[in-house]
C-alpha cells in the first residue's frame, strides 16, 4: 500500500474528500460575506447567526409545518434574506457614512440578540434534522464510504458559488452592482435606484448564509451556537481570500477546507489553528489577501 | 385573667426565640446555582430549579415550623461569578445551602466559599473527582456522579460485554483528557486494549475526519471523551458515515437529553452510564411523570439528583432540629439515602455520595414504545465498585 508521510494513500484521499465537503460550507458562507463587504463596505458579523437561522427555520418548517427539505432549500433563504433586507433598511442604512467599526458593532450586537432568542426558545442541546429520503445512504468509493448527502452538499455549494460569480462578474446586473460600489452618485445620476440595489445585495448575501444553514441542518446538530462556532473561521477565509473578492472567497474556502483536512490527518490538535496561521502569513506577505486589490 | 394572658404572651415569645436559635433568620433558604442560559442549561437549568422546588413542596414547604424558600441564579459556567453569587447569598441573602453547581469550575469555587461561611454545598451537576479528593470540604456533598463512576460503568462493563478494543475521540481540553485517561485505565485493567486516540479541537462541528481515523483503527468500541453538541455531532456523523453499527460507540458523558435530541436512529446501540433513569422502577416513574407534567421533558440524573439531595437535606434539618451546617451534615452522613433516586445510598467522610450506577444501551427505534423510552439496562454497577474506594481517597478528611 502506498503511504504518504506514514499515512496510507487511501486514508489520505478520504480525508481530503471530507476537507472538500467542509470547504464547500466555507465557500458559500465566505461568498456571502465577501459580497456584502465588497458592495456595502459592511463587515457582517450577523452572518453566523443568519446561517444558524437558516438551519433553524428549516427545522421549524419541517417539524411544525411539514415543509420538506427541498422546499426549505428555496423558501428559507428567501425568508431570512427578507429579514436581512429589513435589517438593512431600518438599521444598517444609517451607518454607511461612518467608520467600518460601527457596522461591525451593530451586526455583532444583532448576532448576540438573535442567538439569545433561539437559546431562550429552543434550549441549548440542539435539534436533529434527518437527511432527506432521496439522499440517505451512501456510495463506497473504495477509499471511503461517501454519504450521498455529503456529495450533494459539494455539488449544491459549487453550483451556487459558480452561479453567483457569474451573476456578479459577468451579467449586466452585476455590472450595475460593481458600478454602484465604485461611484454610487454617478450611477444614481443614470437613473438607477442605488439604495434598492444595496438592499437587494445585502438580502442576497444573507440568503446565501441561510442557504448554507439549510444545507448544514442534516449534517450538524441544529443549535443556537452553530453559527458562532463557524463564523470566525469564515472570516479568516475572507481575509485570506481578500476582503470583497468574489472569486477569492470561493477558491480560498475550498482550498482551506482541503488544508484543514490534511491538518486533521497529520496534526489533529492543530487543525483549528492552521487557518489562522495561514491568515497571519498571508497578511504579512500580501496584506490585501490572495485575490484582493489594494484600494 | 390578665396575668394569664401576659404569661402566655411571654411563653410564645420565649418559644419563638428558642426556635430562632435553631433556624437562622427564621427561614431555610436553598439557592440553586446553575447554568440558566448557556450550553448546559438544558441538562441542568430550569429543570434543576423545578426539581428543587418539587422537593420543597413534597416536604410540605415548612421545616421545624419555618418556611423553606428557593432562590435561583445563573452562574454562566464561570467560577468567579459563581463564587461571588454564593458569597452574596450567604452574607446577605440568608441562604443556608447551595445546590446543583453544574461544571467543575463553579463547583470547586462555591465549595470553598461554603466552607469559609460554614454553610452547606451540594454538587449534583459537576463530574471532577477533585471535589471529593484534593479539594474536599466537610461542608460539601458530591451527589450524583463523577468521572470515575462514568469511566468505571462504561469502561469495565463494556469490556465485559466483549468490547475489548478501544479508540478514543477526545475533546482537546482538561475534561476530555481526564475522561480519556480514567477510562483507558479502567479498560486496560479489565483486560481490554486501547488502540489509540485522536484529539479534536474544542468546540468542533465536523467530526468525520476523526471518525474515519477511529474507523481505520478497527477498534470494536469508539469512546466519546467529549460532551454536549460535540458528542451529539459525533454520534450523528458516525451513523452518517456507516461507522455505526459495525463499531459501537460508548458515550463517556452523555445525558438522556443528548439521546433525545440526536434521536434513536443515530444513537441506537450506544453505551452510556447514568446514575438515574426515569423508567427504572415505580418510584422513579411516578416522580418523573410529575416532573414531565411540569417541564414537558423527562428528568436526567442531575435534576433527579437535585430532588433527592434536597429531600435528604431537609430531613436532616428536621432530625437535627437546626439548620446549623455541622449538625445537619452529621445527620446527612449518618442517615442512608432511600428515595426514587437510589436505594441505600451513603455519604462518606470525604463527602462522596456512594450509590449504584447503571450501564445502559440505547434502544433501536423499533424497540422504543414512545418518546423518552430510550434505554435498556445492561448492568447495575454497585456503588462500591463504581466510585473510588475510601481507602484510595486523597481527601485530607479521611482518617487512615
Amino acid at each position: 500500500m502506498i503511504e504518504i508521510f506514514g499515512v496510507p494513500l487511501q486514508a489520505l484521499l478520504g480525508q481530503l474528500l471530507v476537507g472538500l465537503i467542509n470547504g464547500s460550507f466555507y465557500a458559500v458562507l465566505s461568498l456571502g460575506l465577501a459580497i456584502i463587504f465588497g458592495l456595502l463596505n459592511i463587515i457582517n458579523f450577523t452572518h453566523g447567526a443568519q446561517y444558524m437561522m437558516g438551519a433553524f427555520l428549516a427545522w421549524i418548517g419541517l417539524t411544525k409545518f411539514g415543509l420538506p427539505y427541498w422546499a426549505a432549500l428555496v423558501v428559507v433563504p428567501l425568508l431570512v434574506g427578507a429579514l436581512g433586507m429589513v435589517i438593512e433598511r431600518t438599521m444598517l442604512k444609517r451607518l454607511y457614512h461612518l467608520d467600518h467599526l460601527y457596522g461591525l458593532l451593530l451586526t455583532f450586537g444583532l448576532a448576540l440578540v438573535i442567538e439569545g432568542f433561539f437559546f431562550n426558545e429552543y434550549g441549548s442541546s440542539g435539534q436533529s434534522y434527518d437527511v432527506p429520503d432521496a439522499l440517505t445512504g451512501g456510495t463506497h468509493l473504495g477509499f471511503i464510504f461517501l454519504p450521498n448527502y455529503r456529495a450533494w452538499v459539494v455539488v449544491a455549494s459549487l453550483a451556487v458559488c459558480i452561479a453567483t460569480w457569474f451573476l456578479i462578474e459577468r451579467s449586466s446586473l452585476g455590472a450595475y452592482l460593481r458600478a454602484g460600489t465604485e461611484n454610487p452618485k454617478l450611477l444614481q445620476a443614470f437613473g438607477v435606484n442605488v439604495p434598492l440595489l444595496i438592499t437587494l445585495t445585502y438580502g442576497f448575501g444573507v440568503a446565501l448564509a441561510a442557504f448554507a444553514g439549510v444545507l448544514a441542518a442534516p449534517v450538524f446538530q441544529v443549535s443556537p451556537d452553530m453559527g458562532a462556532k463557524l463564523i470566525i473561521v469564515v472570516f479568516a477565509v475572507v481575509v485570506i481570500g481578500g476582503m470583497g473578492s468574489i472569486l477569492g472567497s470561493i477558491v480560498t474556502g475550498l482550498g482551506l477546507g482541503l488544508i484543514e483536512g490534511l491538518a486533521k490527518v497529520y496534526f489533529p490538535e492543530f487543525s483549528a489553528t492552521i487557518i489562522f496561521l495561514i491568515m497571519v502569513i498571508v497578511l504579512l506577505v500580501r496584506p490585501a489577501g490572495l485575490f484582493g486589490r489594494v484600494r | 385573667m390578665r396575668a394569664v394572658q401576659v404569661l402566655m404572651g411571654a411563653a410564645t415569645l420565649a418559644f419563638a426565640a428558642a426556635a430562632q436559635a435553631q433556624i437562622s433568620n427564621d427561614v431555610v433558604k436553598i439557592g440553586v446555582l446553575t447554568d440558566l442560559s448557556g450550553p448546559y442549561s438544558d441538562l441542568a437549568g430550569t429543570g434543576s430549579v423545578e426539581a428543587v422546588k418539587m422537593a420543597v413542596e413534597d416536604f410540605g414547604g415548612k421545616v421545624l415550623g419555618k418556611p423553606i424558600e428557593v432562590v435561583a441564579a445563573d452562574h454562566q459556567n464561570k467560577g468567579d461569578i459563581a463564587a461571588n453569587k454564593a458569597r452574596e447569598w450567604f452574607d446577605r441573602g440568608n441562604v443556608d445551602m447551595i445546590i446543583d453547581l453544574t461544571t467543575s469550575s463553579t463547583a470547586l469555587a462555591v465549595m470553598k466559599v461554603a466552607k469559609e461561611k460554614n454553610r452547606i454545598s451540594i454538587v449534583s451537576g459537576a463530574a471532577s473527582t477533585k471535589i471529593t479528593n484534593e479539594d474536599c470540604t466537610d461542608t460539601n456533598v458530591h451527589w450524583t456522579y463523577d468521572t470515575r463512576s462514568l469511566a468505571e460503568g462504561t469502561g469495565r462493563a463494556v469490556v465485559k460485554q466483549g468490547g475489548d478494543t478501544w479508540f478514543f475521540l477526545t475533546a482537546d481540553y482538561a475534561f476530555g483528557h481526564s475522561l480519556e485517561k480514567d477510562t483507558s485505565e479502567v479498560v486496560t485493567a479489565a483486560g481490554g486494549k486501547v488502540l489509540g486516540s485522536v484529539r479534536h479541537p474544542f468546540p468542533g462541528q465536523d467530526f468525520s475526519s476523526f471518525l474515519l481515523k477511529a474507523q481505520a483503527s478497527g477498534a470494536k468500541v469508539i469512546g466519546l471523551a467529549n460532551a454536549g453538541t460535540d458528542a451529539q455531532n459525533s454520534i450523528k456523523q458516525a451513523a452518517e458515515f456507516g461507522i455505526t453499527p459495525k463499531q459501537k460507540l460508548a458515550g463517556l458523558l452523555l445525558f438522556i437529553n443528548d439521546i433525545h435530541t440526536v434521536g434513536l436512529k443515530a444513537a441506537q446501540d450506544l453505551y452510556v452510564t447514568e446514575s438515574f433513569y426515569w423508567d427504572r422502577d415505580d418510584a422513579s416513574r411516578a416522580w418523573s411523570k410529575r416532573f414531565f407534567d411540569r417541564q414537558k421533558r423527562m428528568p436526567n440524573m442531575v435534576q433527579a439528583g437535585n430532588y433527592s439531595a434536597v429531600g435528604h437535606y431537609l430531613n436532616a434539618v428536621k432530625a437535627a432540629g437546626t439548620d446549623d451546617a455541622a449538625k445537619v451534615m452529621a445527620k446527612m452522613k449518618a442517615t442512608p439515602v432511600n428515595d426514587m433516586f437510589t436505594k441505600d445510598g451513603r455519604i462518606r467522610a470525604d463527602g462522596l455520595h456512594v450509590h449504584d450506577v447503571y450501564l445502559f444501551q440505547v434502544k433501536k427505534p423499533a424497540e422504543a414504545k414512545g418518546p423518552w423510552d430510550y434505554y435498556k439496562l445492561v448492568q447495575t454497577v454497585p456503588g462500591d465498585q463504581a466510585f473510588t474506594p475510601l481507602a484510595q481517597s486523597r481527601c485530607p478528611l479521611v482518617k487512615k
